[in-house]
């Protein structure tokens, strides 16, 4: 065989050699593209499946809170009127008021009074404990979660005399017995 | 003859070299799909996964229902016990 034929034949056993070589290793790596494809769309298969219902249960969720919280607001305003209403809801959340009733389109306009000046304090304590009541998801099992920039310090706002806040100024607690300082005389019963 | 041997060397030294090139050029690009896919297989698994507590909406939405209509009880009895606010209150 001539020297070129020789070397046309080897070229072609390289090129073939290298086809194949080639060529294989792309199917392998194919096939293993293949095999992450189906392991995605099985994925996303159950992300479909599992996230169809989400949207409805969603939505039913809201409305049946969107409706509570129209009967409970309807029920407030009904029973304490629209500007105490507004008063202890602003009290309970501070700001609010502002954003009005939604079944109330003048609640927006209403101006909400300071809640100290309608409701007494034990009825605003009762309020809060039922806003930080211990169902926060903070701490299913632990103690009540309690705000304590406001549970406290609101309470002294809206009672500023008070002995917390200048206890210098309260007189003090008188002495008695027979060797007090002051001697008050006996009563005629 | 020359162009027997011509066309030999360009064979082995030309289109060899660049049939070698563009195959490994393919391959290449084959092999650098293969982990994003696997990363994208797994993502979507894992997002499959996180979406497990999915069907536990459907007792939320029970339990919301459950909460409402008792909250709308006690409404009714407060509604019931409660004076109404005076007009102009």
């Amino acid at each position: 065989m001539p020297a070129p034929g020789v070397i046309l034949l080897v070229a072609v056993v390289l090129i073939v050699l290298a086809l194949v070589y080639h060529l294989v290793m792309t199917i392998v790596a194919l096939r293993q593209i293949v095999a992450a494809l189906d392991e995605t769309i099985a994925a996303v298969g159950e992300i479909i499946a599992k996230s169809g219902p989400v949207n409805d249960v969603v939505l039913t969720i809201n409305a049946h809170l969107g409706a509570g919280v129209s009967a409970l607001e309807g029920l407030l305003v009904k029973k304490a009127g629209m500007r105490d209403a507004l008063g202890l809801v602003e009290g309970v959340y501070p700001g609010a008021s502002a954003a009005g009733f939604r079944d109330f389109p003048d609640s927006t306009t209403t101006k909400a009074p300071r809640i100290s000046e309608v409701y007494t304090r034990g009825v605003l304590t009762l309020a809060r404990l039922g806003r930080e009541a211990p169902i926060a998801a903070a701490s299913p099992d632990g103690p009540a979660v309690r705000n304590a920039t406001r549970s406290a310090k609101s309470a002294m706002d809206l009672y500023p005399d008070v002995r917390h806040t200048r206890p210098e100024k309260l007189p003090r607690s008188p002495v008695i017995g027979t060797d007090s300082p002051v001697q008050y005389p006996e009563g005629v019963l | 003859m020359t162009l027997y041997w011509i066309g030999s060397l360009v064979l082995l030294l030309v289109v060899f070299p660049i049939v070698v090139y563009l195959l490994n050029g393919v391959l290449v690009e084959a092999r650098s799909i293969v982990p994003t896919v696997r990363h994208i297989a797994h993502v979507a698994r894992a997002g499959s996964a996180d979406l497990d507590a999915a069907p536990l909406l459907l007792t939320t939405q029970d339990q919301a229902i459950r909460t409402i209509e008792n909250v709308a009880a006690y409404g009714g009895s407060l509604d019931v016990i409660l004076d109404d606010a005076r007009q102009g209150s």
